[in-house]
């Protein structure tokens, strides 16, 4: 039959955009979210340099220009509208690198493409489901871009309420509907990510090689199993929460509106029960990638596996009910304040499990410091350091001083922008020949963790001063006497995009050297399965599935 | 040389009167402002208390990451151990924080419990209410007294008479500050009119959020007498980073004439007010 012996050659793709548009193949969607995080992470990015660049001196330098740049308003309403602006970026930065770079990064491009081939599964369950997970995001992605030119409060543009969107600076402070489209924009994303959760965890229940048990499973599928259930778990809270802040808007509830008899601070409650997990749903991945790579690189098993994998099952669980430690300051009771102290650091125990087996993978090993161990042992480093000042933010006491500061976007930076960024940069480091079968260039992508590594600590561990100092966030300008460290902290960010150039140019070369890595670039410590098919995959693999002893 | 003098003596003459330069932030300051109560010097201690664990784990940390690194290298160590399970160090890894944790949760909880037992009675209550973007406060006194509070344009800095940028900052001056009698426990409570805001003072250890349709209770008990100053501290809106909030600590008679006159003249009771307090400060500010 020539259905079947195409089969047999793996060759019947599809060709030219059909390919990639109505794509089912996890490896083609996982490249197209690769390609969205990229692209987004840039956007992002580039928010993040323009608000550093606002901020390196006191006064406003630049967002009344931009303002009416976009906007084309002048004089006093045009600083008006760049103090807006300024809000709106903050915003726009927030969301774009969560919910547009790291998300789909992670679970979309990374767990998409790996996920399968290292639990031997030919794909995923659903596969035209995951298609869906895709394409909802570029709308998803357009409707936050459109709300920025659209009106908000009186005299703005663009979502200016944090990416926390507490009403009722998001009901009432901002009619316009901006907001509006921003609410539409997290629904279409969460639900993307609810289809992709949903067809994550079916496929690793279902669709394990024979011989592969939950307990031989590799840690990365692990770590994607947890962030799964994660997200179906607090999404459909979040949607419920952004659902009751539409109504509020439009439809007269009041839900959070005090004059109705509703209470801002249950939307609060609302937002960070699926704001914690979600936090977690950001760097759990990342948790899973940093063990193959410290274990391929040491040449030697993960230690302790099941206390690895079970520690990420903690995470998750306790990471449900820590929620109202981003609430000190809300004025909750002195008992619910007490209880969530504690559970807050009882997290702290099965992270520093995770910490200490990654040192102790590595004891004993015989280590080869290639270029995403680099990145991996820069994760362990930095968010050792973000996790030990999350210990402290964790009291209540101490946090009355620190809350809404500098220090706590210091903290949520080394945890996220220095945790899962590196760890995103490592996974792409480990998996690129594997997903190309090109090699890069060493030189460049080892000046590029140098060049990101000196950059964000030069960002962010300033931050902690200026929180100390008490520097409260999302502001345009700041006190004469905080001038000093926020130099600093800009120069930091104008390294750091370099690093972005770097990190461009390097995946540019390796396409145009055409270096072939092999089926195995690594040695024998990469022992997953992703390592015994050539590079890049074929097509569809594992017709014959593999045998797990 | 001259200057040098000249600021030698500005600094003697600052010392002399605490007062005014107490609570502000400083140029490349690396930790917290000075205490102005004693809630916030547990806070500090506690602050410091913490680093004394977790310097220490970051250094270990790094240690141990650069001693396998340069220990097992593929060069000097060529065959890796298979070792992958030593049930031993992984209960020692597991306990061990525990120990730590129930070292720092001690003292946490004791300064949480603190921040919520007001020694003693409130003498005076100030009702704050933020709006956007300036501050309500209203002297629950027998005969009560409220004024507004917002930020202080640079052009009205000449007529405040608050001309010295140094007792006066850029964003933190404010038109009229609030005014409360040193060594007296004072409660606040906080509101919103509009949006989520939030009541900060560094120095006083103190910061609760200002909601609409709620009240928010905070206190504190001033030791030394000054000027401070805080900033709103939940996102309100397109100008979050103008709304600050002063509080002058001054003693129980020169508080006393200040809400005397104040009742029928606020600018006036304050013009007083700061000749009496910056007065030295002023001397200070000329030498420079």
């Amino acid at each position: 039959m020539a259905g079947a012996a195409a089969h047999d050659h793996h060759d019947h793709k599809p060709k030219g955009w059909v390919r990639w548009v109505y794509s089912t193949n996890h490896k083609d969607i996982g490249t197209l979210y690769l390609i969205f995080a990229i692209m987004a992470g840039c956007i992002g990015g580039f928010l993040s340099v323009m608000m550093r660049w606002e901020l390196a001196e006191p006064g406003i330098q630049i967002f009344h220009g931009l303002a009416s740049m976009v906007y084309g308003v002048e004089g006093d309403s045009a600083i008006d509208a760049g103090k807006s602006m300024f809000n709106a970026f903050t915003t726009a930065h927030g969301l774009v690198m969560i919910f547009f770079m790291v998300m789909p990064a992670l679970i979309g491009g990374f767990a998409n493409w790996m996920v399968p081939i290292m639990i031997g599964a030919p794909d995923m369950a659903f596969p035209r489901m995951n298609n869906i997970s895709f394409w909802l995001l570029p709308p998803a992605f357009l409707l936050l871009i459109l709300s920025a030119f659209m009106p908000s409060a009186p005299g703005a543009h663009g979502v200016g309420g944090g990416w926390t969107i507490y009403p009722p600076l998001s009901t009432s402070g901002q009619p316009g509907p901006a907001m509006d489209l921003a609410i539409l924009s997290l629904h279409i994303a969460g639900a993307s990510s609810i289809l992709g959760a949903i067809n994550f965890i079916t496929t690793i229940f279902n669709m394990r090689a024979p011989g592969m048990t939950l307990h031989k499973m590799p840690l990365f599928a692990w770590s994607v199993l947890i962030t799964a259930f994660l997200l179906l778990l607090s999404l459909p809270v979040l949607a419920g929460g952004i659902t009751m802040l539409l109504t509020d808007r439009n439809f007269g509830t009041t839900f959070f509106a005090p004059e109705g008899g509703g209470d801002p601070i249950l939307f609060q409650h609302l937002f960070w029960f699926f704001g914690h997990p979600e936090v977690y749903i950001l760097i759990l991945p990342g948790f899973g990638i940093v063990s193959h790579i410290v274990s391929t690189f040491s040449r030697k098993p993960i230690f302790g596996y099941l206390g690895m994998a079970y520690a990420m099952v903690a995470i998750g669980a306790v990471g449900f009910v820590v929620w109202a430690h981003h609430m000190y300051t809300t004025g909750l009771s002195l008992d619910t304040q007490r209880y969530f102290v504690f559970a807050t650091m009882v997290i702290a125990v099965p992270t520093g499990v995770k910490i200490f087996s990654w040192i102790a993978t590595m004891w004993g090993g015989s280590i080869s410091m290639k270029t995403p161990m680099i990145w991996a042992i820069g994760f362990i480093f930095l968010f050792t350091v973000g996790g030990v000042t999350g210990v402290q933010l964790a009291n209540a006491g101490l946090d009355r001083s620190l809350h809404d500061t500098y220090y706590v976007v210091a903290h949520f930076h080394y945890v996220l922008s220095l945790g899962a960024v590196f760890a995103i940069f490592a996974a792409w480091y480990y998996w690129f020949p594997k997903m190309t079968g090109y090699m890069y260039s060493a030189a460049i992508a080892n000046t590029h963790f140098w060049v990101t590594f000196v950059g964000v600590n030069l960002i962010f561990f300033p931050q902690h001063f200026l929180g100390l100092a008490g520097m409260p966030r999302r502001y345009i300008d700041y006190p004469d006497a905080y001038a000093g460290w926020n130099a600093v902290s800009s120069y930091g960010s104008y390294i750091s995009a370099i690093g972005v150039l770097i990190f461009l140019f390097g995946v540019f070369e390796a396409f145009s050297k055409k270096r072939v890595a092999g089926a195995n670039p690594w040695g024998d410590g990469a022992t997953t399965l992703e390592w015994q098919l050539p590079s890049p995959p074929p097509f569809h693999q594992w017709e014959q599935l593999p045998k797990i002893k | 040389m001259r200057k040098i003098f000249a600021s030698a003596v500005a600094a003697t003459a600052s010392l002399a009167s605490v007062a005014a330069y107490a609570a502000q932030p400083t140029p490349w300051q690396a930790t917290f402002q000075p205490a102005a109560t004693g809630i916030m010097e547990q806070i500090t201690w506690f602050e410091r208390y913490t680093l004394w664990f977790i310097v220490p784990i970051t250094l270990f940390v790094l240690f141990l990451l650069a001693y396998c690194i340069w220990r097992f290298r593929a060069s000097a160590n060529p065959v890796p151990s298979r070792t992958s399970h030593n049930t031993l160090i992984e209960v020692i890894w597991t306990v061990g924080p525990v120990v730590i944790l129930l070292f720092l949760a001690i003292p946490s909880f004791q300064l949480l419990t603190a921040q919520y037992s007001p020694p003693e009675d409130a003498k005076l209550t100030i009702k704050a209410t933020a709006n956007q973007w300036n501050w309500d406060y209203e002297y629950q006194n027998a005969e009560p007294l409220s004024f507004n509070s917002a930020m202080l344009a640079e052009a009205d800095r000449a007529a405040a008479g608050k001309e010295d940028k140094a007792a006066y900052p850029r964003l933190l001056a404010v038109d009229n500050e609030v005014v409360v009698p040193i060594n007296t426990l004072v409660r606040v409570l906080v509101t919103a009119s509009d949006v989520i805001h939030a009541f900060a003072m560094p120095a006083f250890g103190v910061k609760t959020d200002a909601v609409p349709g709620r009240i928010n209770e905070i206190w504190f008990k001033a030791e030394k007498e000054g000027l401070y100053y805080g900033q709103c501290s939940e996102l309100c809106g397109k100008d979050h980073a103008y709304m600050p909030i002063a509080i002058r600590v001054v003693s129980d008679a020169q508080y006393n004439t200040w809400l005397a006159a104040a009742k029928s003249d606020l600018p006036g009771a304050n013009k007083a007010l700061m000749a009496e307090t910056d007065g030295a400060a002023k001397v200070a500010a000329a030498g420079n």
